[in-house]
């Protein structure tokens, strides 16, 4: 049965926007259980990834999104699987919501043939077909996202694209070639700024003259959102939706939110901020705990039922986990697979010597 | 048919084919440039002009194609697309092997490429060798109307990131066009190198302008009694080694022309494929190379004569692949 919530009054704050989003939030028992538990399971599954990597199973870069489960969480519970998102390298929840599998993440994560992109992307490069990744160049993904709208204009489709980047992208010069084109042609972009307060170890004051991400759009309407509060991002997004396709153009929104690991797997996040910092953010502000307040207020379930849905999340995860990992490793000849589409390669391919060629 | 004449019949033939095929960058709908006509035929939502804003575009012009459209994605010219390299190389070349090739990225930059006249440094370069290194690219250097209308169609269909690069000093250049070359469903394979003229003495590899020069200088030399073979390497990647090999085996002389930076360069990489495959046993020279010298592209006409190769070099250079000096 779907049932009004009232938002706090500091959920959100406009720009050049005529009224916020509605603060009475319509909700029902069975989404917010979703959310929690699908919140619940998306840091698990970060937190497998931080073990598997201090097991030195998993190589390289890899960016963990602990403490933003709301973003990617709120925003799928807003939108449909037609509309379409693109996002930097932390990409992990929104891999899994948009369509992928915890044991495809990890297993790409992992290297192997299970992963979603066969283990040749990695932490930063997995797909879906309504989501674009995953791109390592810090703020690449924004234009890119735009295109994506300007194809769903193209091709009238009424959908909204959003285009998802971070405080430490934001001063990025192509982040507002993006805004203008996207601006002087009414595409239906969401610009999204998951704004985490630190660009790896530079905080939003040391790095942005106007730490108000939301504002920075120019002409570009624009909506901070507490990041923290899935209720809120889900408010926040099904209204950007509905401005996006609505024929609005674009808005820029601003999540305000919070990592609690380091920038990727080897900073450890605490040179540049204070560990009471964290451990503020942490027991006042964690979206996890948030959402399961409201429920226990709301008298939707009790905190047992709760455990049970993150004992579940568990499980699940250590599923996922052990099957990624007795997924082999991929295919020799997947080295020359993809570099071109599939039966448009040239003759051969070099590989480190003159006899290491691979023939097509 | 120019080649200016030739693009503009690639785009409009294939803009008439598929419906997802546009063409976005700088001026290319209402200023009074090269594509007056497409507008008019095909509206501002298919011919968009773009603010001077190369990374941004070149990214949305990327972003268009993985949501399933085929952008014509023009620059200026390539030297502003230096702006734009890493759209380019890093989301349009490698998106399709990062994602297990869940998502392919059909999409075509062009414009124009390598020395202008008078024009200096920052606007008077070969980025051939640039995004040839890159696998992911597809780069394609044409020289004739004929090359341009066959390649660019055939790019424009290819399920890959294709890097054009046309000659600024070539568009309004004059070239016959064969039956097949006027229909609208020719294509010419991107990756085949084509032999211009056949000869048994000596094998010139040229590109882009360079074949231009490449013949005059094959036509002197003819006068001397001297065969020289030259190919028009169309394709810088996939590079067509078998078609020089064949020759090589036969002339058992290579001399390569470029108007590129020598450094690492398209005959630095042909020479380094030469020398490692079978070809070297027939080779009775050294792979000469022909290039662009190796300074930033001075102003002054004197200056900038000597930074580019032009026919006689060629015929000079020829000539000393034979041991002749005279």
């Amino acid at each position: 049965e779907p049932f009004q919530v009232k938002l706090h009054e500091d959920s959100f704050h406009t720009y050049r926007l005529d009224a916020p989003p509605n603060f009475e939030v319509e909700v029902t028992k069975d989404m917010l259980m979703t959310m929690y538990k699908e919140m619940s399971t998306m840091r698990r599954m970060e937190m497998a990834a931080d073990a598997l990597y201090k097991a030195k199973l998993i190589r390289g870069f890899c960016h963990l999104a602990i403490g933003q489960e709301a973003i990617a969480v709120g925003l799928e519970h807003a939108i449909t699987k037609q509309d379409l998102v693109i996002t930097a390298y932390r990409c992990h929840p929104f891999a899994v919501m948009r369509g992928g599998t915890i044991k495809g993440v990890i297993g790409e994560l992992l290297g192997r043939q299970a992963g979603m992109s066969n283990g040749k992307g990695g932490s930063m490069h997995i797909f879906t077909p309504n989501f674009f990744g995953g791109n390592g160049i810090v703020g690449a993904q924004v234009p890119v996202g735009a295109g994506i709208a300007f194809a769903a204009k193209y091709q009238e489709k009424p959908i909204a694209t959003f285009a998802m980047y971070g405080d430490g992208a934001s001063n990025q010069g192509q982040v507002f070639e993006a805004f203008n084109m996207a601006k002087l042609w009414n595409l239906p972009c969401v610009f999204v700024c998951e704004n985490n307060k630190y660009g790896m170890g530079t905080s939003a004051e040391r790095s942005s003259s106007n730490t108000q991400y939301y504002t920075r759009g120019d002409k570009i309407p624009g909506l901070q959102v507490n990041g923290m509060d899935i209720i809120a991002v889900l408010q926040a997004c099904r209204f950007a939706k509905n401005w996006a396709v609505s024929g609005n153009g674009p808005l820029v929104m601003e999540f305000v939110t919070y990592r609690y690991g380091g920038h990727s797997m080897s900073d450890p996040g605490t040179t540049y901020r204070t560990r009471e910092e964290i451990q503020r953010m942490r027991s006042t502000q964690d979206p996890i705990r948030g959402l399961q307040h409201y429920i226990e207020e709301w008298g939707l379930a009790t905190e047992e039922e709760l455990k049970k849905l993150d004992k579940q999340a568990k499980a699940e995860v250590d599923e996922a986990v052990e099957e990624a990992k007795a997924s082999p490793e991929p295919k020799i000849e997947d080295l020359w697979t993809d570099i071109y589409y599939k039966g448009t390669e040239p003759p051969f391919m070099r590989g480190r010597e003159r006899e290491e060629v691979h023939y097509y | 048919m120019t080649v200016r004449e030739a693009l503009n019949a690639a785009m409009e033939e294939e803009m008439l084919r598929d419906e997802s095929v546009f063409i976005m960058g700088e001026e290319v709908a209402r200023y009074n440039g090269a594509y007056k006509g497409l507008l008019d035929k095909f509206g501002e939502k298919r011919v968009v002009d773009t603010p001077i804003t190369e990374m941004g575009f070149a990214g949305l012009a990327v972003g268009a194609a993985l949501a399933g459209l085929r952008p014509i994605c023009e620059f200026m010219t390539w030297n502003f697309a230096m702006q734009a390299i890493d759209q380019i190389v890093n989301s349009g070349g490698k998106t399709y092997y990062m994602s297990g090739g869940n998502v392919p990225c059909p999409v075509v930059f062009r414009g124009p490429n390598g020395a202008a006249a008078g024009v200096a440094a920052q606007h008077s370069q070969d980025y051939s060798a640039w995004y040839g290194q890159v696998p992911g690219l597809k780069v394609v250097s044409p020289w004739s109307a004929e090359d341009c209308k066959g390649l660019l169609k055939s790019a424009i269909r290819d399920p890959n990131p294709v890097v054009f690069l046309e000659n600024e000093m070539l568009y309004g250049v004059s070239f016959p066009m064969s039956e097949a070359a006027l229909r609208d469903d020719f294509l010419l394979p991107i990756g085949k190198a084509k032999v211009e003229r056949e000869g048994s003495d000596v094998t010139i590899v040229a590109h882009s302008k360079m074949v231009t020069h490449s013949l005059e200088a094959a036509e002197l030399l003819a006068k001397e009694g001297i065969k020289a073979e030259v190919i028009n390497l169309r394709s810088i990647r996939p590079l067509d080694i078998d078609t020089i090999k064949k020759s090589v085996k036969k002339t058992n002389r290579l001399v390569t022309v470029e108007g590129g930076f020598p450094a690492f360069g398209v005959g630095s990489e042909i020479c380094a494929q030469i020398v490692e495959s079978e070809a070297f046993d027939y080779l009775d020279a050294p792979v000469e190379r022909v290039t662009g010298a190796d300074v930033p592209t001075p102003y002054a006409k004197n200056l900038e004569d000597l930074a580019f190769p032009d026919t006689p070099l060629i015929v000079k250079v020829a000539k000393r692949a034979l041991y002749r000096t005279n």
